[in-house]
């Protein structure tokens, strides 16, 4: 008789056996090693590290291979790692300033301080297949070696403008006012900048991309430039209370960006470049910039401007940024509903008797 | 009119930044009686609306509301529920655009049954007998009480805002330039209904407008705002046939007389 | 009851799923889900604000539920899950493996023996008694929600008990349908001060909540809510003087146990239009049945079939 979603726990066992089975493919075909995801397919292990909130690229290599591949699957394995971790401390706030820049670039000015460097980027390739790699035995080309030295520090083009007072001034750190832990304390609604930098730094990179191009096309444009976009390795620090020193605990890759955008002023703000900010665990520039973007979209409140476009609907933007939460919610509706299907039954039967009653 | 006032405002005041949107304006409104505020855009009479209505939280001065049984209460410091359950009940807002005060996804028959709702009316027949007699007070067919207002004329629209307000028996009734955005016939009517609504009703009501035609047809008294500041109040006729102030005397010169 | 907390540090404990706190959550989390439970208990109806964990579960699949019976669940406990009534529906059955494993708990599919039940989408046939907890899985905590998209507006019209526009939606639904149109979620009253979403169970099923002996709990994972409806409580469903609320009724009994005046649901048995009305608690029909069997001969029961 009735075979439904019912009876399920060795349907379950057996549907994980057959998705190990379809994991690992043809067996006659060499198994993928943590190793190679992580150091072959550095961009999607980035990715997941960023979403996944999680600097850990072995970890993330292994969520890819886990997961088959599929990104917001292996972002939600390691979300859910992460989750059961301790906190064991609070690092001091990055120093971008000082990192390590491997890619560094201003749409701005022609040349900046340090230089404009072109490093590893997809730009300028022509998007041409190469079948030269569907080989497997290639070594890449080594590219030539840059400056024996290169400069220790690469500072901020934004900071240029910020000493000709031509940029608003970006905001001091409040003693008093402890930075957000959007992981520990639910998100609450007007949100203030620390939290929403945090929920667009997990955000989606195709729903932030999605915004960040609606901004362009007109639903809440603010004129962007890319003031500076940098990609580099910078050194994480912490304070342990019983040292009152700070300590390397590591170094980490991250893309940062610096959006200026034009600003007509406002009833108490004179006519300046004001600051979109964007930064990301990894090498994701699309991501960075369309969080650059969507950050000083969602200003709109400090800057005086109307919440007229979905880009600038702190609400819309936040509740909707989070893939897990998404995906999750969005995937629930394979769950049996038969229950509330066989309530919503009763009642179009009911209300169509109705409506072929004759009336009166 | 009872001697005493009902509304009397003293001293609202409302800045933006380092403009003045109202400055220093005192206001008595009486039982049943419609005070028009006259002035051009930026003269500050809808910044002192939106103040006296609870949009707008004045930076200074006292609003205080005479409730049924001679009570007096401070509208500024009440609580946020008091304030808006007074807003629904014994006030009213009737907004220049009818879309910004109606619900445009729900019916007429709900939009004018909403107040009745919210204060715990609970019988569906009994909301919709006053609905009805709404509708067919300001002039809308009773027929249409399953329509959406987006299926309405502007001037249906407006009376419907009117009806939607008026539900709830309230005292007095805030009205921003509601003739504003309709053809000349359609406002003559609506002028005309207003007029004997508060009649009837023994309404009082506070209506903005930049039209002297209409504080002349429905305002026993009216205030002319420049500026943010009131320059000249008195009896509408008085004021039109014999204006002191300089503005006054300008705006009263440039409406044609009937 | 002891706290399961202290009991953690007993290392016998532990043993069912090394690498993990009891319980999964940490106990850092489980004191932050109680504080807001306990806030949800003295305020009943209001949804409560709570830093929701990621967990190994996907969001919407019942995540908000799991933090609440993780952070309530001890040793001793019996655990019952069910999912539309049934407790061998691949979800419950998920969700009840999970905490075999992570809380070593005994679990049951019989109501009557359960300290503890987590459900989503109905309440049990088996009346509750004082004791018991039943904490319901959560989609969309918000009653307005579909009337109003904003949170803050939301939360504002809670606080002021403004709920003309719930009113509104009712109206607009006898008008439009000759009726109130929802049939589950249906939205309740709670103790006369908060509408609350009763989560997506029949509205067979909001008369089982009001004055319940047992404590309910919800928990909303993806939107990070918690309420909850204390023993006894209040509950009504919201209606018009002229258009009471109704529950539904079926025309059959259950084709397995014969009972009458539950929920049942409906098999399609053939593609010819054949079909048959089954109660949708599992337990309670196999026990009907069972009681029944022993003087007529043994029907099958549900759950012989299965996902192959």
């Amino acid at each position: 008789m009735y075979v439904a979603v019912k009876g399920g726990e060795r349907a379950i066992a057996n549907a994980h056996k057959l998705l190990a089975e379809e994991r690992r493919g043809d067996p006659s075909v060499p198994e993928l090693s943590v190793e190679q995801i992580a150091s072959q397919l550095t961009i999607a292990v980035h990715r997941v590290m960023a979403e996944g909130s999680l600097y850990d690229p072995e970890l993330a290599a292994l969520a890819v291979k886990q997961a088959r591949g599929d990104l917001i699957e292996a972002i939600f394995l390691l979300r859910a790692y992460r989750t059961t971790l301790p906190r064991l401390a609070y690092s001091l706030p990055l120093e971008t300033g000082r990192m390590t820049v491997r890619r560094r670039i201003s749409s701005t000015f022609k040349d900046v301080p340090g230089g404009q460097i072109l490093g590893p980027t997809f730009d300028y390739t022509h998007r041409l297949l190469d079948f030269s790699l569907a080989a497997t035995n290639g070594a890449a080309p080594a590219a030539e070696p840059g400056p024996a030295d290169p400069p220790a520090a690469v500072p901020g083009v934004v900071d240029i403008l910020d000493r000709q007072g031509l940029i608003e001034a970006s905001a001091p750190a409040d003693p008093e006012r402890p930075i957000g832990d959007l992981t520990r304390e639910p998100l609450n609604l007007p949100a203030e900048r620390d939290l929403r930098l945090q929920n667009l730094a997990r955000g989606d990179e195709g729903f932030l991309l999605s915004l960040a191009y609606s901004t362009q096309r007109g639903y809440g444009g603010s004129h962007p430039f890319v003031g500076e976009l940098r990609v580099g390795e910078a050194a994480v620090e912490i304070e342990p209370p019983e040292l009152g020193f700070p300590i390397e605990i590591g170094e980490i890759t991250l893309t940062e960006c610096q959006m200026v955008n034009q600003f007509k002023g406002s009833k108490s703000e004179p006519p300046q470049f004001t600051r979109g900010y964007g930064l990301v665990f990894g090498h994701c520039e699309r991501k960075a910039m369309s969080m650059a973007l969507v950050d000083r979209a969602l200003r709109g409140r400090e800057l005086g401007e109307e919440p007229n476009a979905p880009a600038r609907d702190e609400e819309f933007v936040l509740m909707h940024s989070d893939n897990i939460q998404a995906s999750g919610f969005t995937e629930h509706l394979k769950l049996p509903h038969h229950v509330d299907f066989q309530a919503e039954l009763e009642q179009i039967r009911k209300m169509r008797r109705r409506a072929e009653e004759p009336s009166e | 009119m009872t001697e005493q006032p009902i509304l009397r405002v003293r001293g609202v005041s409302k800045s933006y930044g380092r403009r003045i949107g109202c400055a220093d304006v005192d206001l008595d409104v009486y039982a049943g009686e419609v005070v028009a505020v006259v002035g051009e855009s930026g003269s500050g009479k809808t910044t002192l609306l939106n103040c006296l209505g609870g949009n707008l939280e004045p930076d200074a001065g006292s609003i205080a509301y005479r409730f049924t049984g001679d009570d007096w209460q401070e509208f500024l410091t009440l609580s946020e529920s008091r304030r808006r359950l007074l807003m629904r009940t014994e006030l009213g807002f009737v907004r220049q655009n009818p879309r910004d005060g109606l619900r445009l996804r729900v019916t007429a028959g709900a939009n004018v049954g909403e107040r009745l709702m919210a204060v715990g009316a609970r019988h569906y027949g009994r909301i919709r007998e006053a609905a009805v007699e709404w509708l067919e007070r300001v002039e809308i067919d009773a027929g249409r009480i399953d329509d959406f207002p987006l299926a309405f004329s502007g001037g249906m629209q407006q009376r419907l805002q009117i009806a939607r307000n008026l539900v709830s028996g309230p005292k007095l009734v805030y009205m921003d330039e509601p003739t504003g955005g309709l053809d000349v016939s359609v406002q003559a009517r609506l002028l005309d209904l207003l007029r004997r609504l508060a009649d009837d009703l023994g309404l009082a009501a506070v209506i903005v407008t930049h039209d002297l035609g209409v504080a002349r047809l429905l305002a026993e008294r009216m205030m002319v705002m420049r500026g943010g500041r009131v320059v000249e109040s008195g009896l509408t006729d008085q004021l039109l046939d014999d204006p002191q102030h300089p503005y006054t005397q300008l705006l009263a010169a440039s409406v044609l007389t009937p | 009851m002891t706290n399961p907390a202290e009991r953690v540090t007993n290392p016998a404990e532990r043993v069912t799923n090394p690498g993990y706190n009891y319980a999964y959550l940490d106990e850092q989390t489980k004191r932050m889900v109680r504080r807001a439970l306990l806030k949800a208990v003295a305020v009943p109806g209001y949804q409560v604000p709570f830093a929701s964990r990621e967990m190994p579960l996907p969001y919407g699949w019942g995540t908000g539920g799991i933090q609440v019976t993780a952070s309530v669940i001890g040793p001793d406990d019996t655990l019952k899950v069910i999912d539309q009534g049934a407790d061998d529906t691949t979800n419950a059955v998920s969700i009840r493996q999970f905490f075999a494993r992570v809380a070593g708990v005994r679990t049951t599919e019989r109501t009557a023996e359960a300290t503890l039940i987590q459900t989503r989408h109905r309440v049990p046939e088996t009346p509750l008694r004082e004791g018991q907890i039943l904490v319901y899985q959560v989609p969309l905590p918000e009653p307005l929600r579909k009337l109003e998209p904003r949170e803050t507006e939301t939360r504002r019209m809670h606080a002021l008990s403004e709920y003309g526009l719930m009113s509104v939606k009712l109206y607009e639904d006898v008008t439009r349908h000759g009726r109130i149109a929802t049939s589950y979620d249906y939205p309740v009253m709670v103790e006369e001060r908060y509408v609350m979403a009763p989560s997506p169970t029949p509205k067979f099923d909001n008369p089982k909540m009001h004055r319940s002996p047992a404590l309910q709990l919800f928990g909303a994972g993806r939107e990070k809510r918690i309420y909850a409806v204390p023993p006894y409580t209040r509950v009504r469903s919201l209606d018009f003087d002229d258009y009471p609320f109704e529950v539904q009724e079926f025309d059959t009994p259950c084709a397995l146990c014969g009972s009458s005046g539950v929920y049942l649901d409906e098999i399609i048995t053939d593609d010819q239009g054949g079909k048959m009305f089954v109660c949708s608690d599992t337990d309670f029909c196999a026990q009907r049945v069972a009681a029944a069997g022993d003087s007529q001969g043994a029907r099958d029961p549900q759950g012989a079939g299965g996902l192959q």
